[in-house]
């Protein structure tokens, strides 16, 4: 028989003004397993736990009932104090009272008539709980970067920086990701490649950091503390340790019709290639779908040419298997797809780009050597119109429902830039709003107006026409002045919408990390858990969990760093005792547990039971209590009732109900 | 808001709330210099009470139902079922409330479409 505890919290007024916080104590007093009932202002306070810690010790306490605010806020709080005053932590229980009873009613009587009712049920389940001991596992250090863009490389140096092994799985043939195909940067205009390549650098010098590029997460296995991941290294035919980076490869490749990535498809690059100049590491790779050698056996140009032997046509694909205390996620964005905007002609005019396009044409290393030409006939262009929100800020089905964030301060940018270089183009810029919060921001889109004399158009464009000369007429309204206008256009940038690197969904299904509408990954708590994952030892950084520039991506990644640290510092991690486990004389094997549960935890055994006499092997649900998040899928899922959850049984669950329905 | 502005919301089935200013109607809009009222303004007409203003305006009558921003409306809002809701409010008001379903039987025969019975009910029922 358990000797319960009520403590009623007032939460200030918060739960006092609508709730008999008295009455609600009171009432407790004449409930089955109750000996001790009292109210206070503030339970959670220092004063609070003590009063506890008294009441535990005069009336022997053996299990709690803390009627406050939700377990989410302090659960935590009143388990620590119960274990402080002696009682295991798991014989607390939380009745909400507030966010499910006082902020949403009105009434006094209601409200607490409902918070006597909850209560109840919170005694009814203490009334069955029984003492859980956590458990312990041991802590891999070493952390797990996906994606090699800025993001993750920050996030890689930091974890590296205090003494951690991390390894940067990247999918393309170099780190960098999409800063490296930045021009200029805002709000200091400094050149993007200047500031990203000496940390690209770092990160392949850094004794802790092993960069695997090339190369995807192809599974994911374990739990926070013990993931185990394998890692493909798709086949570069460059053996890495033997390239010197000399190039002449590149040089010599007679097949140079592939399209370029990192130009955005503007220029042309070799079946054997670096993305770019400043590529990490600095040893190319052969595309198997345009290298001659490898498509039809003729050719082997670069592998004559190469001084050091390192083409390697032979090479295969390799799966390797590491293991990571934690995971952080770094997948970055791409710039949607423009099909659904065809009013723009994107798809029918050269002339028409996007803005990552336009970064390109303006970089000295980009496919115009950063001279300002149209891409359909390279002409200079004299008049150039902006359109920002293509594809964001949608209710359509066709774009984003969201900002993409960026896109404001970028056009800005490449406005100024462009006035700069090239007075006498005429740059236009239709807006719907300017977005500009952050440092320095506000006063960087002034400046293109005011001293770089950029025309800012308030309104939209309705579409953009080809015309038969070249040029393209740009239809648009301008609802200050409330009339349309008519631009005759050399060039028009859109500033497109950015989404999820594409990879992201596969990642998160692989990770049980849990992704939003929009395939963004979803935080643990939007404010105060901004970097974590809802799933335990896997974290987020950069634009993966939301749009965002290069100064917050920075911060992100640091913050994400900064978690794993803190995890991987710890030598071993308390488990959570809520597991779920079978009984071996209800369950049928049947395998419906095994396929609903997200976390792998549930296996089968064959194995000798003794069913009321009759010794017989059954094939039986073992569950993995270290893989177990306690979710609770399988209890609900069992046919016959085998499945249950420690701390959360079916028969506690009836018992709160039985409770509330008396 | 009043019981014209209800009855056009009703009509066009339009949330006026979701527009978020962009102008793209007005950019994208064949008549717009023909029009007293422009197509970004329909919203703000029904939503400020102005819906008898709407009604009486030129842009009744010159909105060419092209549907040019309902199609690249990005918030789904549809201005062009506004201006010709505003359109119904006029014709039900000069028609009046002539037509019951009682009549329809002697009305039709096998060759009258049903799109005739359906706009008809719109026009000279309120």
């Amino acid at each position: 028989m358990q000797r319960i505890g009520v403590f009623v919290c007032h939460c200030g007024s918060n739960i006092a003004a609508t709730v008999d916080v008295k009455r609600v104590a009171l009432a407790m007093l004449s409930e089955n397993g109750v000996v001790f009932a009292d109210d206070y202002q503030y339970m959670c306070s220092e004063s609070g736990q003590l009063k506890i810690a008294q009441a535990v010790k005069e009336h022997n306490l053996t299990g709690l009932v803390i009627c406050s605010c939700s377990p989410r806020m302090h659960e935590a709080t009143f388990r620590k104090a119960a274990e402080k005053a002696g009682i295991n932590p798991y014989m607390v229980e939380i009745a909400n009272i507030r966010e499910q009873c006082s902020w949403i009613h009105k009434d006094i009587e209601q409200a607490t008539q409902k918070a006597i009712i909850l209560a109840r049920a919170a005694v009814a389940k203490v009334n069955l709980n029984s003492p859980l001991i956590a458990g312990k596992s041991p802590v891999k250090k070493r952390a797990l970067v996906i994606g090699g863009g800025i993001a993750g490389i920050q996030t890689a140096l930091d974890i590296a920086d205090a003494g951690f092994e991390v390894d940067i799985v990247e999918k393309t043939p170099s780190i960098g990701g999409k800063m490296s195909q930045l021009d200029k940067t805002f709000p200091t205009l400094d050149c993007s490649a200047c500031i990203l390549t000496p940390k690209m650098v770092d990160c392949a010098a850094h004794e802790k950091i092993t960069i695997f590029t090339y190369s995807e997460v192809e599974n994911v296995s374990g739990f926070v503390g013990n993931f185990t991941v394998d890692i493909k290294k798709k086949a570069r035919y460059v053996d890495s340790a033997k390239c010197t980076g000399c190039g002449l490869c590149q040089e010599k490749c007679p097949s140079k019709k592939a399209l370029s990535e990192f130009n955005c498809g503007l220029s042309n690059r070799s079946a054997i290639y670096t993305p770019f100049a400043q590529a990490v590491p600095n040893v190319p790779v052969i595309d198997p779908l345009q290298c001659i050698k490898l498509k039809t056996g003729k050719c082997g140009l670069c592998e004559k040419v190469c001084a050091a032997n390192a083409i390697d046509y032979t090479q295969k694909d390799e799966i390797i298997t590491r293991e990571y205390g934690a995971i952080v996620v770094a997948t970055g964005f791409d710039v949607i797809n423009l099909d659904n905007y065809d009013e723009y002609a994107y798809s029918q005019s050269k002339d028409v780009i996007t803005s990552l396009e336009l970064e390109r044409i303006m970089n000295a290393a980009g496919p115009t050597k950063g001279h300002l030409e149209r891409m359909s006939d390279g002409k200079a262009p004299k008049n150039i119109v902006f359109v920002q929100c293509v594809g964001s800020r949608c209710a359509d089905n066709k774009g984003k429902s969201y900002c993409s964030k960026i896109c404001c301060m970028y056009t800005a940018k490449h406005a100024m830039l462009i006035r700069d270089k090239y007075p006498d183009v005429n740059v236009s810029v239709f807006y719907i709003d300017v977005r500009t919060p952050g440092k320095n921001f506000d006063e960087f889109y002034r400046r293109a107006v005011e001293e770089y004399g950029v025309n800012y158009i308030k309104g939209q464009v309705g579409k953009v026409t080809p015309e038969p000369d070249g040029s393209l007429t740009v239809h648009g309204v301008d609802l200050i002045d409330g009339r349309q206008v008519k631009i005759s256009a050399d060039m028009v940038v859109l500033a497109a919408a950015i989404e999820p690197n594409a990879s992201v969904r596969q990642l998160a299904t692989q990770l049980t990390a849990s992704i939003d509408t929009n395939n963004f990954l979803t935080e643990a708590h939007p404010k105060l858990r901004p970097v974590e994952s809802p799933t335990a030892g896997v974290f987020l950084s950069g634009v993966c969990q939301g749009p965002k520039d290069i100064p917050e991506t920075v911060s992100q990644a640091g913050a994400a760093a900064a978690k794993v640290i803190g995890l991987l510092a710890k030598n071993e991690l308390t488990t959570n005792p809520c597991t779920a486990h079978s009984d071996e004389l209800l369950c049928n094997g049947c395998s419906a547990c095994a396929n609903v549960c997200p976390y792998g935890a549930i296996s089968y055994q064959d194995k000798e039971v003794n069913d009321h006499g009759i010794r017989e092997t059954r094939r039986i649900a073992m569950v993995n209590t270290a893989l177990c998040q306690g979710c609770g899928a399988c209890t609900v899922t069992c046919p016959s009732g085998a499945m249950d959850l420690n701390g959360f049984s079916n028969k506690q669950i009836i018992a709160e109900v039985d409770a509330i329905c008396r | 808001m009043s019981n014209r502005e209800e009855k056009v919301l009703q009509i066009s089935g339009v949330n006026p709330r979701k527009c978020m200013k962009c102008g793209k109607c007005s950019a994208s809009c064949p008549s717009y210099d023909e029009m007293d009222i422009k197509p970004h303004q329909f919203v703000s007409y029904v939503l400020n009470g102005r819906t008898k203003a709407l009604a009486e305006s030129k842009s009744v009558e010159k909105c060419l139902a092209c549907f040019a921003c309902v199609e690249r409306c990005p918030r789904n809002v549809e201005p062009a079922k506004i201006i010709d809701a505003a359109r119904q409010l006029n014709v039900r008001q000069r028609y009046g409330d002539t037509l019951s379903a009682n009549d329809i039987p002697s009305l039709i025969d096998e060759d009258t479409p049903q799109q005739l019975l359906v706009s008809a009910f719109r026009k000279y029922k309120r």
